[in-house]
């Protein structure tokens, strides 16, 4: 039912309402709004209560194992969230003067540049991306203000491995490049002779994640970046899967030139059924100059202020209205405070413990790895294919029966190399007996695949809905509830 | 270790099945020469969770509660309680983007009311999930705009100088590389909106779009209708950029003129989402039904499942970067969940009569603290169009040191012009929201007064 089935004409909860008349006379009428928003007119009870059950409707963290490769689905500590929503801080306007009004969130996130300069080998950070995808927009605007600056204006083609994030070759073309895709070779790595063949006078950048999506370090990383410098082009990497190398090896020092972090997978801000994120980018020597702005800098009287454009003349500009997702970046500099150097460390090693784990006893278990011969990073691909073709249930089938099972399904059908594919991703926070019952839900289920295929292809059989047509929303659009 | 669960039993078991001694042998495949120095001394040492507690009250605390009478583009509003008491349920908050439509259907249905609100408050037929804010939303339509008007080959798009400046700034970082180019149009310095006849200065060019901003950034009403039917007649999209609380009484974009504006856009933090220096907010994005497939981010529909019973699941999705990577309509992905279940539920706690009272507390404040400030020598309006809830005032002293001083009182007064609009002179942009009680605008109109007359003697 929807909330607007609930409502009832003049049904008022007075108690949120200021006392005012509501007709604003002093408004003339041409400026006036012809019908009433169709807004549903309940009592307070009614809102708790239809919102705290359509909340009982989804799969979360704090209540599944969600192994969304990818994705990086770990515990988001409630105290990050306390503390960030201390009153001071959510009732702080943006353009509050900083030097009387702003230096306790400032610190904080002058603070919090400082530790994602040194996680990830930068020389400088900047907050304001909103989103993974817009550290992204913001890391390719630099590299293209970067050429323009030298005046080698010829370069208009991003290199992308066919393994990379959509996001990739999207953001490449919103920044006016054109997107040239480079080949994997059989073991998961970059084809480097198609690499040495791509690259050129015409080159502006490569766009990279490493580990790559398809869960293995990319081993020959320096040669790329030796190939790509050659031709005058830059690295980006792609920080959606910095967890498995944190405290190991920084993005810095595998010869990358800009990076976007995504703070709500490495730094355990709460994914909230899909935002607010946080993308700060990081960025070499050569790069500095382009940050977006504002950046917090410190005076030497040990004030600090937001620098903008005065400061930073050559900046690629502003990205969001005020200075970004504040009270993200407060739940991540909590977040890094109760970790301290060893914790950090702690992340990469345990996130690969536990995906090694599964994907050794998935193995055992008579499943396929698409890159068996590779060691896992925090995450690997499973492949279905010969269950699929022996059985008829499909990826996505397993996928809709494990909810059944009480798991979030793994990421399906990506990266698109691997036929039939899950990309799994435990994280650090899950103990190994809930590593365990996962694998023997999947024994559970291949079990019933061979015996009653329908019994997947219909799943799910226990949630609030069953399988959804996906065809008819699309073709039949019904996005706003019209009575 | 923190939030890490395993003990030393599990660690040795976990190792024996991998078939490896040491945790360390898992990354063997990383190049020696590559690893990362020690952050030991690097990093500051890990604090629990009473240390750092301690720690964020302080900084909490040091930055203070000031009396705000800043807008400018976040607006200080009662946030009912139930509001992130449900938004911050486990089940909300740790959930991510419904992938799995079947274990997400509480999501899922929350945006597609959330949908319907925002389509209805905005006059328009069809809204987004969400996007990160109010000046990347207006990017997002200006795009929108560039690749939907088939009527013009244009990438020149018409906005006026009384759209926020950050604004502006934010949607030439967003477009410029596409090609796209910014005409600026300029406003009447008395009545501080732009004059309709002043548009047949473009009546020759060809525009994809004209952004119109209601109220606008000085707080002033446009002539939405005649600005509308402008860029009707001559083949322009109108977006419309709203504040969405005004909503509840002004006009919305899909009543101007006479066919309603295209698109409408803007910054959803007046709905419940407290002003966090700056973030996080949500962006809306509505437009009409024939726009859809040039929309951005995300959309859910409603549709059946096995047994014809309705559910809820993404859609469109061939829009998007995920499925169509190089042509996708934006590289947007993740869009700002959490922020829309709030104003979902800030929405239904207000209702409409709900909405319209606190829309219309806030122009009546700040009428009322209007009358109290012009009677302040040196102080003046420095507009005569309509207005809502902000109003710029122009003083007889340097803006700047008044407010700066002001501050030192633990008032901030509004926002200084003297840097985006050096013509207005020593002129500043003060909001009153609902939230202001009668002492408070006597406070505010003491306080000005006294310290005018302080910096006078001075």
């Amino acid at each position: 039912m929807l909330i607007f089935e609930r409502s009832r004409k003049n049904r008022r909860n007075p108690v949120q309402a200021p006392h005012a008349e509501p007709a604003a006379p002093g408004i003339p009428q041409r400026f006036r709004r012809r019908s009433r928003p169709l807004l549903p007119e309940v009592s307070e009870l009614q809102v708790v209560r239809h919102y705290t059950r359509l909340s009982q409707q989804n799969y979360a963290i704090d209540t599944h194992f969600y192994p969304l490769g990818s994705c990086t689905m770990k515990y988001n500590p409630r105290g990050c969230n306390a503390l960030a929503s201390l009153p001071g801080f959510l009732s702080r306007h943006p353009l509050a003067p900083e030097e009387s009004h702003g230096q306790g969130v400032l610190a904080c996130l002058f603070e919090l540049q400082e530790m994602l300069k040194v996680v990830t080998g930068m020389q400088g950070v900047s907050l304001t991306p909103m989103a993974g995808a817009q550290g992204e927009f913001a890391g390719m605007a630099m590299i293209r203000a970067y050429h323009d600056s030298r005046g080698d204006r010829e370069r208009d083609e991003v290199l992308v491995p066919d393994a990379a994030h959509g996001t990739n070759p999207a953001t490449a073309i919103m920044c006016g490049y054109k997107v040239r895709e480079i080949p994997t070779d059989a073991d998961g790595d970059v084809d480097i002779e198609a690499l040495r063949q791509a690259v050129g006078p015409r080159t502006a950048g490569i766009m990279l994640t490493n580990p790559s999506t398809l869960g293995v370090f990319e081993r020959r990383i320096h040669l790329i970046a030796e190939i790509v410098h050659e031709a005058g082009g830059l690295l980006y990497y792609d920080g959606a899967n910095l967890n498995a190398i944190l405290g190991k090896v920084r993005p810095g020092d595998m010869g990358f030139d800009v990076m976007h972090l995504n703070l709500h997978k490495t730094f355990a801000t709460p994914h909230g059924g899909g935002g607010p994120g946080a993308g700060p980018v990081g960025v070499g020597e050569r790069l500095l100059p382009f940050l977006p702005i504002p950046v917090v800098g410190r005076h030497e009287d040990g004030k600090y202020r937001w620098l903008t454009e005065k400061d930073l003349p050559r900046s690629i500009g502003r990205l969001s209205a005020h200075m970004g997702n504040t009270g993200i970046l407060l739940r991540a500099y909590v977040y890094m405070r109760m970790l301290g150097a060893e914790g950090m460390e702690r992340i990469a090693e345990f996130a690969t413990l536990n995906a090694n784990y599964l994907m050794k006893r998935l193995s055992e278990s008579g499943f396929e790895m698409a890159y068996p011969r590779r060691r896992a990073s925090h995450e690997f691909i499973l492949t279905l294919k010969r269950e699929a073709k022996e059985t008829g249930a499909n990826a996505m089938d397993f996928a809709k029966r494990l909810l059944d099972y009480g798991y979030h399904a793994p990421t399906t059908y990506f990266p698109l190399l691997v036929p039939e594919c899950f990309l799994i991703e435990p994280t650090e926070t899950e103990d190994k007996a809930t590593l365990d019952g996962f694998v023997e839900a999947m024994r559970c289920i291949r079990r019933e695949a061979e015996n009653e295929p329908e019994k997947l292809q219909r799943a799910p059989h226990t949630l609030p809905v069953k399988r959804l047509d996906d065809v008819r929303a699309a073709r039949k659009l019904d996005a706003v509830w019209k009575g | 270790m923190p939030f890490v669960p395993h003990t030393e039993e599990e660690i040795r078991e976990m190792l024996e099945v991998i078939g490896v001694q040491r945790i360390e042998a898992l990354f063997s495949e990383i190049p020696p020469e590559l690893r990362a120095p020690s952050m030991e001394g690097m990093l500051p040492k890990a604090l629990n969770e009473m240390e750092i507690g301690r720690l964020m009250r302080e900084r909490a605390a040091q930055d203070g509660q000031p009396l705000c009478f800043v807008g400018a583009g976040a607006y200080e509003h009662h946030v009912p309680a139930a509001v992130w008491e449900i938004a911050t349920r486990g089940e909300f908050y740790t959930a991510y983007t419904p992938y799995q439509a079947e274990a997400s259907q509480g999501t899922l249905q929350l945006l597609y009311e959330y949908q319907t609100m925002m389509a209805s408050l905005t006059g328009m037929e069809i809204s987004n999930a969400s996007l990160y804010d109010g000046a990347s939303a207006l990017a997002e339509a200006v795009l929108m705009a560039v690749r939907a008007n088939r009527r013009s080959k244009s990438k020149r798009v018409l906005i006026p100088a009384t759209v926020h400046p950050v604004y502006r700034k934010v949607v030439r970082t967003i477009v410029t590389h596409q090609g796209i180019e910014v005409v600026e149009v300029p406003y009447c310095t008395a009545c501080g909106n732009v004059v309709p006849d002043s548009l047949a200065q473009y009546s020759e060019g060809d525009y994809a779009a004209l952004v119109v901003p209601q109220p606008n950034f000085f707080g002033v009403l446009e002539e939405v209708d005649r600005l509308t039917d402008w860029a009707h007649t001559n083949g322009t999209l109108v977006i419309g950029l709203i504040n969405p609380i005004t909503a509840a009484i002004l006009a919305p974009p899909g009543e101007w003129g006479e066919t309603g504006a295209d698109i409408a856009c803007g910054e959803g933090q007046p709905l419940g989402i407290p002003l966090s220096s700056g973030g996080p907010y949500f962006g809306f994005l509505c437009c009409r039904e024939s726009l859809v497939r040039q929309m951005p981010g995300r959309i859910v529909g409603r549709t059946v499942d096995l047994d014809g019973k309705a559910g809820f699941t993404l859609t469109l999705q061939a829009r998007e970067q995920h499925i169509r990577r190089s042509k996708a309509t934006s590289n947007i992905c993740t869009n700002q969940g959490l922020m829309t279940t709030a104003a979902t539920l800030y929405l239904s706690l207000l209702g409409p009569e709900g909405l319209e009272r606190v829309a219309s507390a806030c122009h009546d404040n700040t009428r009322r603290l209007l009358e109290k400030v012009v009677a302040i020598e040196g102080v003046e309006p420095l507009f005569d169009g309509e207005f809502f809830h902000e109003v710029v005032l122009r003083v007889d002293l340097p803006v700047n040191r008044l407010l700066e001083r002001l501050a030192g009182h633990q008032l901030l007064a509004g926002h200084s012009l003297a840097e985006d609009y050096p013509e207005l002179g020593d002129a500043f942009l003060l909001c009153c929201t609902e939230t202001k009680t009668e002492a408070d605008l006597e406070r505010f109109a003491t306080l000005l007064r006294e310290t005018m007359s302080e910096m006078r003697s001075s």
